[in-house]
């Protein structure tokens, strides 16, 4: 589908194309109840509760007042509709200020003050620097001679550099009157929301120009939502307008995450579901045959011979009213509320604040902070996420003569600045390459300094040393680059640029020096992608050497090159180029080829080696979150020989008698198969041994193995619990996330740059680092956060405890509700299986919406271990990821439990309120009672950690219930009159209530107390540890202590495997079968390494 | 996630709020304060053995002398049940007892001899039990117009009374609905040694439903006046509010076996005094097999006999006490130190090797 502009037409294009509002808005005032309705009603939940809520609008069914179902679903309603509300009303301001913006734009032939929104295609559209861009617009002129533009795209891709826009050639030298008469039509593909690209066509009318295409591309357009910078104005055609252009169109809602918890929580929910339509159908069958048999000789129930056609169904359909309640309406509300509030203590973390920037930790989804705690793997980008990307050039290779390795710094080699200052040809081509072989702008700020914005790091590393050599960038005026070199200014004009793409994994310029007229293609890139293309009869044999040098220091390396090109072969080959960048279809692919057409015959002048240093905290980091059982994957675009040297720097992979690598290559399908069978049978063998075992694998390998050997690899992914991805592409690495979710993996990939960007989206939690390649990955993630040690935190504490919390929410949510509704079920019994409420509705209502759930919502504040416990002993962690606090087991617990509690209320109150005190209302009201005290005291047993807020919330919320409950007895139309204040003077009331504390906690607290005293957990065990200052606190302070010891224990080693038996594993043996069966040999692997750091501890007491 | 449909809107924002919002971060960095920081002081108990065993000790010392005070109370409540239903229903008629009741031609009245065990101090309570009969029913327990019985302005409001809202010309019934119309309608009479008791009926029902519940200004109407007689008739001209057996039947039990006060007899009884009972035999419980007994009881603090409260009471005391004791004895016998590091499993192989 193409579009064609018509420029400065006011008619034409009027109706073809959307105006410039823009609405980010889901609901107008209208549509707002019905839509937002309507969302609502697509969860199950909702139309289940719906349905009951209507099914109790039949009085001859309902068991009690409609308004017990229908109080809590409008005001649950009511808060996710406010919330929907208050949200697209602050988008409507937001448009609103954006629409009604004023912009100059050219209307009959003048240029008027308009609003932003009325703004169409077609129009030209003058913007004043500092402006902001209205709409997409194609350049026609600017304030420069030159036609060039700076703007600056942060709001778009997060990059605060400033990038230069030129006017497309067919504009050159239009006058500034004429702008305003331009005519023309622009050819470009439909919107799309692809921000790097856009290939069209212009065509201005006569008189401006000959009738000639001139094409457009990204370079010659100005982005809605950029700033215009360092310009004094600018005038561009709109060309996508509103909702259509590139940001409309990239904007979009990402499809929701559902946790790992959530989708166990609606399992749970449905086998819930299920047993309800089992109790209903039972007890309907009950009902009805009770009714045949029984109910007909009740003479007073008065029972008609003949019922309705519907009669069967009536008794089922009373007991699928009574037990709904089964399935607790609060639990999503509550749920949404404490995710909200997790995400809250994430934002508000002192620790996690980068005190370098200030940037604070944020969480972008507020409803996935519980698989934090469940992680099991970890991808993780390199360059900005381990490392600093702060790039610091250290060392070059010049012609073969290493500069920098005595001192580690080149800057500083003397032989180096003597080589400058003697004016050596090879020296001052290389430090001239470093300097113009790029896209840097030079910006003299007030002070006179010069500032270099630079897209790359790598850039403004190599510029920044050229300029310390004194080979000066100093100014770029269009086309023309000045560089100062010593005294001498030389001038370059630069004919056309090549840019980088991560496939070419170079970049080019073409310059003519403008002194001699001499043109040069200087070209910078990546050593497998330079030398190949190098001259016939060069040595290249030192580059290799240097290269692989500076890659065993973690360095990075870039490959200098140069050619002389002659003026025909430039001309031919322009011709060429140019037409490749007009095309509309496949034009980065043609660009490429034409490129290479050009970058042969190269002659290779040096290698620069870049240092990119470690953040602060990355082993330790790694190293916990090793210990917390968690597997982690390093995928960078790097080569391989840094990657493996960063890898070992940062505790990635462990030193050869320790850790052994492996590695898969080949280039053809037959080698990487070899080698990834080779590779997979060593896993097999070593993964009962305590080694660390890693295996490399570059991007072309791990294209082969993802088409041909799927299989294989995965079964390799999931033995391996340490892989280096090196060389891979941005897709890539979101396939390997996808590999690894098809194995039922949680993932975690973290990132820092645009390159991670579908990584990130792709995995289960995306995290990004707020770093210096721009925040695109930070703004796509779902967590962002200063600096990579701050995941510890991320995870170990808010993670683990977010995971614990809600587990017990959830859990205690379906134990209050299925309480409630035992009791009823047994009442049935007692009622003529007729379906008889024994509880009123207010009592009802205010159960499962008020007094049952503030006491439980304050467990958000529980810590069952301090958060220093944790990081000393991350392997608890393993608790969370295998889903132990929430599975069914658990939940059988808390069923239990439900029905444990009911039998002890229903049978306590009906027996102690016998005979002459079996009043309806009363019973049920210190039946109730009964529920409400057990409550308080569950919910007291089950915290581990009691803060003030606590206490007032569980105590509090009982005072409340008699609150509320005498205020309804003193309210003589309720149903309950003066019962309450009847009972509170009756001891026989208390007694019971006391009764039923005591039958219904005694055995919990007995059961627990065993459980913890004889069959602790491991939590519990730090638990005692922890409150008694145990010596297990110690064991963690001699930590790093014990890491230098390793290797005087490490014969011991041998002796592991045999340690291998069932009393090893006893955090597994009694795990639920959560783990999957090749998982499961890994976090023993880890224990075992851990054990010998215990016994050099007990060695270490033996001997004081 | 939100926010980036929310920022994104026009660019106005991304751009120019996200490097203005870095900045406000900075000014606005999270205040430090114990709730954001999760740092609340927190008591944080665990359950060691101690505190366990005090517990479970402390609870038994406690509930046993409430079980003993329990008990005994029930203990001192003298009762008398009398059950009457199959002795009320003449010989000829034992095989077919509905007949016998449901004919308006047999003699109901029956006499019984009781004897009282030990001494009564009045107020004695006289109940009527019925067994198996659902009160709670939901057909019954939902048949009734609270309403109506409040004021006569609602007389009409019967909707819920049905199957016993109107007469057949569709004039509302007064008091309507099932359980007015299954009003019980047993009497008793008292005499001691030749002696009437007295028994009296006032202030049987509670004063808050004779004061809010039932108007005084509501008089019964249209009655039983259907075909089906149900159980006791009212007398038309006394207000609902004075009816006091209705109100008293009124209030529904829980329980398929329930216990309705009948009246007070305000003079004490001595033991071995033989009180005659002269019975109306009217109500039907024969259809559904329910039966129907006499209550006489004096009363204590936790209300009328009934062990039930006294041996929970006991039973959990012991048995908390002998949890207590289990406890103490397990941790002597097997003594396990809390929070010992040799537990952990990532501790533990080398551990039990070394020892």
């Amino acid at each position: 589908m193409k579009r064609y502009v018509c420029i400065n037409d006011d008619e034409s294009s009027h109706d073809l194309y959307c105006d410039n509002r823009i609405s980010n808005r889901k609901y107008t005032l209208l549509n707002f109840l019905p839509k937002n309705l309507w969302e609502q009603f697509s969860r199950f939940m909702n139309q289940y509760f719906l349905l009951i809520a209507c099914l109790q609008l039949w009085p001859l069914i309902t068991p009690v007042n409609p308004a017990s179902t229908w109080g809590p679903l409008i005001f649950i309603f009511a808060v996710s509709a406010t919330k929907e509300a208050w949200d697209d009303y602050n988008r409507y301001l937001s448009d609103k200020k954006a629409n009604e913006k004023e912009v100059w734009v050219v209307r009959q032939g003048i240029r008027k003050l308009v609003q932003a929104q009325d703004v169409h295609v077609g129009n030209i559209v003058w913007i004043r620097e500092n402006d902001e861009v209205p709409c997409d617009l194609v350049l026609i002129g600017t304030s420069d001679p030159q036609g060039v533009c700076y703007i600056e795209t942060a709001a778009l891709d997060g990059e605060t550099d400033l990038k230069t826009r030129v006017i497309p050639s067919a504009c050159v030298g239009i006058d500034y009157e004429l702008l305003h008469k331009i005519k023309g039509v622009i050819e470009c593909p439909s919107a799309d929301k692809d921000i790097r690209r856009f290939d069209g066509n212009v065509r201005l009318f006569p008189p401006f120009l000959d009738n000639d295409v001139c094409p457009l591309t990204i370079k010659n357009t100005i982005l809605q939502s950029c700033y215009l910078r360092n310009t004094e104005w600018a005038c561009g055609v709109a060309v996508y307008t509103g909702n259509e252009t590139k940001l409309g169109m990239s904007r979009g809602i990402p499809e929701p995450k559902l946790t790992a918890m959530d989708a166990m929580i609606d399992k749970l929910t449905g086998a819930i579901f299920v047993f309800q339509i089992v109790v209903v159908i039972v007890l309907g069958i009950a009902g009805n045959v009770w009714k045949d048999t029984e109910a007909r000789k009740q003479w007073y129930v008065e029972y008609p011979k003949e019922g309705p056609w519907f009669e069967l169904l009536v008794i089922p359909l009373r007991f699928e009213l009574l037990c709904s309640i089964m399935i607790p309406i609060s639990i999503k509300v509550s749920l949404d509320l404490v995710k909200s509030l997790y995400a809250k203590f994430i934002d508000w973390d002192n620790q996690m604040i980068d005190q370098e920037s200030g940037t604070p930790a944020h969480a972008t989804n507020t409803a996935i902070s519980e698989d934090l705690g469940q992680v099991e793997y970890i991808l993780t980008d390199k360059t900005g996420t381990l490392t600093e990307n702060k790039m610091i050039f250290r060392r070059c290779c010049i012609n073969g003569v290493f500069y920098g390795n005595e001192s580690g710094d080149a800057l500083k080699d003397v032989e180096l600045l003597d080589a400058v200052s003697s004016g050596s040809p090879d020296v001052i081509r290389f430090l001239t390459v470093m300097a113009i072989c790029n896209t840097v702008i030079p910006i003299r700020s007030k002070s006179g300094d010069i500032l270099y914005k630079a897209q790359s790091q790598d850039e403004d590393a190599l510029v920044r040393a050229a300029a310390r050599l004194h080979m000066i960038f100093v100014n770029k005026n269009a086309n023309i680059l000045e560089i100062k070199f010593n005294a001498s200014t030389i001038q370059y004009e630069v004919l056309e640029t090549l840019e980088f793409t991560s496939d070419r994994k170079r970049m080019s310029v073409v310059v003519k020096d403008c002194q001699n007229g001499k043109i040069f293609l200087l070209t910078k890139g990546a050593d497998e992608s330079i030398l190949p293309h190098a001259c016939a009869g060069q040595q290249t044999r030192a580059v290799i050497e240097a290269v692989e040098h500076y890659a065993q220091l973690g360095l990075r390396t870039l490959c200098l090159a140069w050619r002389e090109l002659r003026e025909d072969e430039y001309r031919e080959w322009s011709l060429l180029f140019k037409e490749a960048s007009s095309t509309l279809v496949d034009r980065e692919w043609r660009i490429a080829d034409v490129c290479q057409r050009l970058e042969h015959d190269l002659e290779i002048l040096g290698v620069t080696a870049i240092e990119d240093r470690l953040q602060d905290g990355v082993p330790e980091t790694i190293e916990t979150l090793r210990k917390a059982g968690i597997n982690f994957w390093m995928l960078t675009g790097d080569k391989q020989n840094t990657a493996i040297q960063i890898a070992l720097s940062c505790n990635f992979i462990s030193p050869e008698p320790k850790g052994q690598l492996l590695s898969i290559d080949g280039k053809t399908k037959d080698e990487v198969r070899t080698s990834l069978e080779r590779v997979l049978l060593t896993m097999r063998i070593t993964v009962s041994e305590p080694k660390d075992v890693a295996f490399v694998v570059d991007g072309w390998a791990l294209e082969i193995a993802l088409t041909y050997y799927r299989k294989a690899f995965t079964e390799l992914a999931i033995l391996s619990r340490t892989a280096i991805c090196c060389r891979v592409t941005p897709s890539q690495k979101a396939q390997l996330v996808e590999l690894l979710r098809s194995c039922d993996y949680r993932i975690l990939a973290i990132g820092d740059g645009g390159n991670d960007v579908r990584m990130i989206q792709q995995a289960d939690i995306g995290v990004g680092i707020s770093g210096r390649e721009g925040l695109q990955a930070a703004r796509a993630a779902d967590y962002s956060i200063g600096k990579f040690r701050f995941l510890k935190r991320l995870i170990l504490v808010h993670g683990r405890y977010s995971y614990n919390r809600t587990a017990f929410l959830s859990q205690y949510s379906f134990y209050k509700s299925l309480l409630i509704c035992f009791i009823q079920i047994f009442f049935s019994f007692i009622s003529g299986v007729s379906g008889t409420s024994l509880f009123n509705s207010v009592s009802l209502m205010a159960y499962n919406v008020f007094y049952t759930s503030i006491p439980v919502l304050v467990s958000v504040l529980d810590k069952d271990l301090s958060e220093e416990t944790v990081m000393q002993h991350p392997q608890i962690l393993f608790y969370c990821q295998a889903g132990r606090l929430l599975n069914p087991s658990t939940f059988a617990g808390w069923f239990g439990r439900s029905l444990f509690h009911a039998i002890v209320v229903f049978v306590i109150s009906i027996h102690a309120y016998a005979y002459e005190k079996s009043e309806m209302e009363e019973v049920s009201m210190v039946a109730l009672s009964g529920c409400i005290w057990l409550q308080a005291f569950v919910v007291t047993l089950e915290t581990n950690s009691i803060t003030i807020l606590q206490y007032i919330a569980i105590w509090g919320n009982l005072v409340a219930f008699y609150v509320i409950n005498w205020i309804f007895s003193a309210l003589p139309s309720s149903g309950m009159y003066t019962i309450m204040f009847r009972l509170c003077r009756q001891p026989s009331y208390w007694t019971t209530v006391f009764l039923i504390v005591g039958a219904g906690m005694g055995p919990i607290l007995a059961l627990k107390y065993f459980r913890y005293t004889y069959r602790p957990s491991k939590i519990n065990i730090l638990q005692q540890a922890e409150r008694m200052g145990g010596p297990i606190l110690s064991i963690g302070s001699i930590e790093p202590q014990a890491r230098s010891l390793e290797k005087d224990v490490s014969p011991l080693s041998i002796t592991q495997p045999k340690n291998r038996n069932p009393v090893f594993e006893p955090l597994l043996s009694d795990s639920p079968n959560t783990r999957r069966s090749f998982g499961s040999g890994t976090p023993f692997d880890f224990f075992q390494s851990q054990s010998r750091l215990s016994l050099s501890y007990t060695r270490n007491c033996k001997n004081n | 996630m939100n926010t980036k449909g929310e920022t994104s809107s026009g660019g106005a924002k991304d751009g120019a709020l996200d490097s203005s919002s870095a900045a406000k971060k900075n000014s606005k960095k999270p205040k430090y304060s114990r709730f954001t920081q999760q740092e609340l002081p927190a008591c944080k108990p665990i359950l060691t053995p101690g505190w366990v065993m005090t517990t479970f000790i402390a609870v038994g010392i406690i509930f046993i002398p409430i079980g003993f005070a329990s008990l005994f109370a029930s203990e001192r409540v003298v009762e008398i049940v009398d059950r009457y239903d199959e002795d009320c229903v003449p010989p000829n008629y034992s095989y077919n007892k509905l007949a016998f009741i449901q004919s308006s031609a047999t003699n109901k009245t029956c006499t019984k001899r009781l004897t009282v065990p030990k001494q009564m101090k009045s107020p004695i309570y006289i109940y009527y039990q019925l067994d198996n009969f659902y009160q709670n029913h939901r057909r019954y327990v939902k048949s009734r117009s609270d309403k109506q019985l409040r004021s006569r302005a609602s007389e009409d409001e019967t909707s819920d009374c049905k199957p016993e809202a109107v007469t057949k010309n569709n004039s509302a019934i007064v008091p309507c609905g099932l359980i007015a119309w299954s009003l019980f309608n047993d009497t008793y009479g008292f005499s001691v040694k030749n002696k009437v008791l007295e028994v009296s009926k006032k202030d049987i029902a509670w004063k808050s439903d004779q004061e809010h519940k039932f108007g005084s200004d509501v008089y019964p109407k249209n009655f039983q006046s259907g075909s089906l007689i149900g159980g006791a008739k009212l007398n038309a001209s006394i207000p609902l509010s004075e009816q006091e057996d209705l109100i008293v039947w009124m209030r529904t039990a829980a329980l398929p076996t329930f216990r309705k006060l009948y009246g007070k007899i305000e003079t004490d009884l001595e033991a071995n005094d033989e009180i005659t009972v002269v019975i109306q035999n009217n109500y039907n419980t024969y259809s559904f097999g329910g039966k129907k007994r006499l209550v006489l009881s004096t009363t204590s603090w936790i209300g009328g006999k009934n062990d039930f409260l006294g041996v929970a009471y006991l039973t959990i005391g012991g048995l908390c006490l002998f949890m207590a004791i289990s406890f103490i004895l397990l941790y002597v016998i097997k003594p396990r130190p809390l929070g010992d590091p040799s537990y952990l499993s990532w501790n533990r192989g080398n551990v039990t090797e070394s020892f």
